[in-house]
């Protein structure tokens, strides 16, 4: 598992790769922590196109990074295209608090507006 | 029913194995098949059972998890068992967003996940003696029947 961040304007991109479990929730929570410590930015996009795989320990780990985010003032969104994770996101009811996106440039423009 | 197969895999309860578990149930369903949006599906239900294994039935200590493979004619049922301190309240377990463990970010959704992706879920456990989760599967079919239960 690899997270990479970036930025677009007032949003940090944190874009997940390879598989999310339970044996990496510590890594991505840790990972994810640390960038949103420094980050300058208020607002998050998860961008999980990279990730082939993901279970429920991924809901753990984004939910638990959209607290802080809130906290923060900042708001979330989500990318991703692969069925089985969306299938996973919308059981989890998390896409109620982070809106889900097809595209990068649909979500950074969404958190610009709202 | 008798299975046309039939694998038994004994690991640590270990978090790295989380992968190789799900790997292997899903390389041993292959013979049968299935499509890949199928062998997805058992991938994701074995992470769950073997991560509850782990989390809750161990409580991240050191334990044997089993998971046996068994494979019908256009089928497959995959049991995972600890030994460990197992449910109380199996109902309760099973809730959508239950999770004994809040504070370690667990999401409560495992066994509603494991319910999704599989055509049935059933759990049997004694507290103080471990749980069974026995996740069932049938290939190529849309009526959902389930053999070898």
């Amino acid at each position: 598992m690899e997270i990479r961040f970036a930025n677009r304007g007032s949003t940090l991109i944190a874009s997940l790769n390879g598989e999310l479990d339970h044996h990496f929730s510590e890594y991505a929570r840790n990972k994810i922590e640390r960038e949103l410590i420094k980050a300058t930015t208020r607002n998050v996009i998860f961008d999980l196109t990279g990730l082939s795989f993901m279970d429920s320990s991924g809901i753990g780990v984004l939910v638990g990074r959209y607290a802080n985010i809130q906290k923060l003032g900042g708001r979330a969104a989500i990318i991703c295209k692969n069925e089985k994770i969306r299938r996973i996101l919308e059981i989890s009811g998390i896409l109620k608090l982070m809106p889900l996106y097809e595209e990068l440039d649909q979500a950074v423009k969404a958190l610009l507006i709202a | 029913m008798q299975p046309i197969n039939e694998m038994k895999l004994e690991f640590l309860s270990k978090s790295s194995n989380e992968a190789f578990a799900r790997v292997v149930a899903a390389a041993f369903a292959s013979q049968l098949d299935p499509t890949i949006e199928e062998l997805a599906d058992i991938r994701t239900a074995v992470s769950e059972a073997v991560t509850n294994a782990i989390i809750h039935g161990y409580e991240n200590k050191a334990g044997i998890i089993k998971m046996v493979c068994r494979l019908y004619e256009r089928s497959i049922e995959i049991e995972i068992t600890d030994e460990g301190k197992g449910i109380e309240d199996i109902e309760l377990a099973m809730q959508p967003l239950y999770t004994s463990k809040p504070d370690m970010e667990r999401s409560g959704m495992g066994f509603t996940v494991m319910e999704s992706f599989m055509d049935k879920v059933s759990v049997r456990s004694k507290p103080g003696e471990g749980t069974t989760v026995t996740l069932y599967k049938t290939f190529g079919d849309s009526d959902k029947a389930v053999t070898g239960n």
